[in-house]
């Protein structure tokens, strides 16, 4: 009914292999960018931007690079603060030391230099797993936030050890600093989140994503048809702390502008992406997306129907939005183990089927 | 079912909508306060929170706002967190009627992220002896305000404090002095400083960090114990200070050679440590306790109409007075907004000018019943900082009182100018900012 598949026949194995197998999907999706990339600039506001959509985006990042590796990779991670420092570090580097430098290369080298340092830290993971591997990683985050704490050449020896990112243009637009536009610097976001949603997307479903699977699945078995773990597991890590490090370095750049180690990237912050990939769902693209949108506006939400809505006091919103954002996470965590991706797999085929039960 | 509970949440919310947005006919000056009842440093949150928003209830209760114009003042939470901040700024700086005309962020880590883009939006931030110290300079920060006094100027005092004790400047040569900070921005702001100072007087200077959010400090006190600075400086913030002190007494360090930054000389700070804590001594620009005008106003126009923020018995503590004093210069400074500009609506960018023009001195403060309650405040167009002056205050821990011990210092001018010169100076060079000309 909703999904009228008749007369869509595959021919040829190029649409038997594509994304959207799907007429209706693909219209959904296109739509669904058109939006994004043309009807929102002309609404977008500093509050929209600032709070919303560039926060969204942001965590969206790095939750496909945590879903990365965590989730298709089976290597559970707790460095994930620690490696979006990386990332915004280097790119305080990059930019304030070559001046000249194209910003979007200054972020994709952030992310090849948080890969670099990813590798490093994924190392033990030819060793050890689980649990163990989650504490070497969560090594990684103590230890990278104390480096750029201490280390003054790092934060280019400001008194305080805050780094602040210097206005930067692309196409003569600026998309650093508080003369950067809301629409620049949310179109900036938006596009870097697509382009990499949609490579992800593809290595996953390629040669490098299935091995990954397969050592997520049984590394042992793996290992027999030919998989070589450490090839596995290290371009797993590198991927990932690509992934992670372009988040930081726009979180840090484009969102909030200035970033201090011990509050911008501490342990809290791989706890929040890590739920953000549990909720939405391990192993799936749409369910960074899905995560990050529930971890990101629910709170926000909650907060405008409790305060504005309701006339709560702050304090007292704030204790029951805690409250009811972990409630909420344990009932869809109870509805649907696998996260909210695999809720909307359920729906779409029940859709696919409607009205009929079989 | 969980549609039907959004819905019904939404639907509340629709109809809530109306009648919280009240019937805004009449003009209001929309005071935003970013406050954090909540999280970890909700224990000195909420203190200065209830005295930042009493003193506008009471404006409003008593004179029917400032010059007769209603006071919008409207709390949003931020439990010191940096993103919850912004989304704080973000929502509320266009506040109807007026737009926000100040900020008080009370978090150095949300001053820093306001400082380009409250300037960008033209709205003055008022981080009260907190933030980025060399926002002082109004010619690289034109909206950035942080008088009374800042860091800097309060570690000079330390500094002149500890060397009268000594009995010279010239005593304070090879003498030790540690630092406890909170290994923030925030703690690490009187570093450079003190090593100017240490470089000047030749003290010895220890730096000892304290992570977030400094329950753990067995560690630090130990290396306290095993090197025996004759004098210890702390930063601190939230529960660190209350460890610290409970710490420094374990160890039996003289209280009365540990001074504490303004922001770790508060009630909450000492009475976990109880009598061990008598004698320590902190940082101060106002009087704590409730015996001035303002207060029995508060009381009177605010507490009994039950419309109080917290509870009337603790009216008059340290971080209470804090939080009515920075709503008593911003209410001055929008007070003075409306005489240069002769207005009764005046606009954030007009407020920044009453900022500028700000002066309470003694006699102002004599009219607004807080005679003697601090030190009179000048402010300029290059000078965002006032006069910089410091007192000391001392804990007794029998009556359970602060009092001054001291004096309102003047700090070390010339370094500390020095070294606000420089970093605005990288600060302009970094922004491509051009430092303005003020005449």
């Amino acid at each position: 009914m909703f999904y009228r598949e008749a007369g869509q026949f595959k021919t040829s194995y190029k649409a038997d292999q594509a994304i959207f197998t799907i007429t209706q999907d693909r219209f959904f999706i296109g739509l669904f960018l058109i939006v994004a990339f043309v009807v929102v600039p002309f609404f977008i506001n500093d509050y929209w931007a600032n709070a919303i959509l560039i926060h969204f985006l942001v965590y969206a990042l790095a939750a496909l690079g945590l879903n990365i590796l965590t989730g298709y990779c089976g290597q559970v991670s707790l460095g994930t603060g620690g490696f979006m420092a990386v990332g915004a570090y280097a790119s305080y580097k990059l930019v304030t030391s070559f001046p000249e430098m194209n910003f979007i290369v200054a972020i994709l080298l952030s992310g090849g230099i948080t890969a670099l340092v990813g590798v490093v830290f994924g190392l033990p993971s030819l060793r050890i797993k689980g649990f163990y591997l989650a504490v070497a990683t969560l090594a990684a985050q103590f230890f990278l936030v104390w480096l750029f704490n201490k280390v003054g050449w790092f934060f280019n020896y400001s008194p305080t050890g805050m780094i602040v990112s210097p206005p930067r243009e692309i196409f003569g637009f600026l998309v650093t600093g508080p003369e950067a536009s809301p629409v620049v610097r949310y179109l900036f976001c938006l596009s870097f989140v697509t382009v990499f949603a949609l490579a992800a997307k593809n290595i996953v479903r390629g040669r490098v994503g299935r091995s990954w699977m397969a050592i997520r699945d049984m590394d042992i078995a793996a290992e027999l048809i030919g998989i070589r773990p450490l090839e596995a597991k290290l371009t797993a890590f590198a991927v990932s702390s690509f992934y992670i490090g372009v988040a930081g370095a726009l979180y840090f750049n484009v969102w909030l502008g200035t970033a201090e180690p011990t509050e911008a990237f501490d342990i809290n912050q791989s706890f929040f992406v890590l739920f953000i990939v549990i909720i939405g769902g391990l192993g799936s693209i749409m369910g960074s997306f899905m995560g990050a949108a529930f971890m990101v506006l629910i709170p926000i939400t909650l907060k405008t129907i409790m305060v504005d809505g309701m006339g709560f006091a702050v304090g007292a919103a704030k204790h029951a939005e805690v409250m009811l954002l972990g409630t909420l996470i344990i009932f869809f965590l109870i509805v649907e183990p696998h996260g909210l991706a695999r809720l909307w797999q359920i729906l779409k085929e029940k859709l696919r089927k409607w009205p009929f039960p079989y | 079912m969980r549609l039907k509970l959004l819905t019904k949440a939404l639907a509340v919310a629709a109809v809530a909508m109306p009648l919280t947005a009240a019937v805004a006919d009449a003009y209001e000056l929309v005071i935003p306060a970013t406050v954090y009842r909540t999280g970890p440093y909700a224990p000195n949150g909420i203190p200065f929170a209830n005295g930042y928003g009493d003193y506008y209830k009471m404006l409003n209760e008593r004179d029917g706002g400032i010059e007769g114009v209603k006071i919008k003042y409207l709390e949003c939470e931020t439990a010191y967190n940096t993103k919850q901040g912004v989304e704080c700024y973000e929502n509320t700086k266009a506040t109807p009627p007026s737009g926000a005309l100040a900020y008080q962020p009370l978090s150095t880590g949300i001053t820093y992220q306001l400082i380009p883009k409250a300037t960008e939006d033209k709205i003055p931030v008022f981080s009260m002896g907190y933030g980025r110290t060399s926002a002082a300079n109004g010619k690289v920060f034109p909206y950035i305000f942080n008088f009374p006094a800042t860091y800097w100027d309060q570690a000079s005092v330390f500094v002149k404090y500890i060397g009268e004790k000594e009995g010279g400047m010239d005593k304070l040569k090879g003498k030790k002095i540690a630092l406890v900070y909170h290994n923030s921005a925030y703690g690490k702001e009187p570093i450079r400083t003190l090593e100017e100072l240490s470089k000047k007087h030749g003290f010895e200077l220890q730096l000892l960090a304290v992570d977030h959010p400094g329950q753990e400090q067995k560690a630090t006190w130990l290396q306290v114990r095993r090197e025996r600075p004759d004098w210890v400086l702390m930063w601190g913030w939230g529960v660190m200070n209350q460890v610290a002190v409970k710490e420094a007494a374990s160890i039996r360090f003289p209280m009365d050679h540990f001074i504490g930054v303004w922001w770790s000389g508060s009630e909450n700070d000492v009475l976990p440590a109880g009598a061990s804590a008598n004698g320590y001594l902190s940082g101060a620009f106002h009087a704590a306790g409730d015996n001035y005008r303002a207060h029995d106003d508060i009381k009177k126009f605010v507490y009994d109409k039950g419309m109080g923020g917290g509870d009337r018995d603790r009216i008059g503590e340290v971080l209470y007075n804090r939080g009515l004093v920075a709503a008593m210069w911003t209410s001055e400074a929008i007070r003075t907004a409306m005489r240069i500009h002769n207005t009764k609506e005046p606009t954030s960018e007009q407020v920044r000018d009453g900022f500028e023009a700000l002066n309470v001195d003694a006699k102002r403060l004599a009219v607004l019943g807080l005679e003697g309650f601090t030190y009179p405040v000048k402010i300029s167009c290059e000078n965002h900082q006032g006069p910089g002056k410091v007192a000391l205050q001392q804990w007794d821990a029998k009556a359970k009182k602060w009092s001054f011990v001291s004096d309102f210092y003047e700090p070390d001018h010339d370094v500390v100018n020095a070294l606000i010169a420089e970093d605005s100076a990288n600060f302009a060079k970094e922004n491509n900012i051009t430092p303005r000309t003020c005449n």
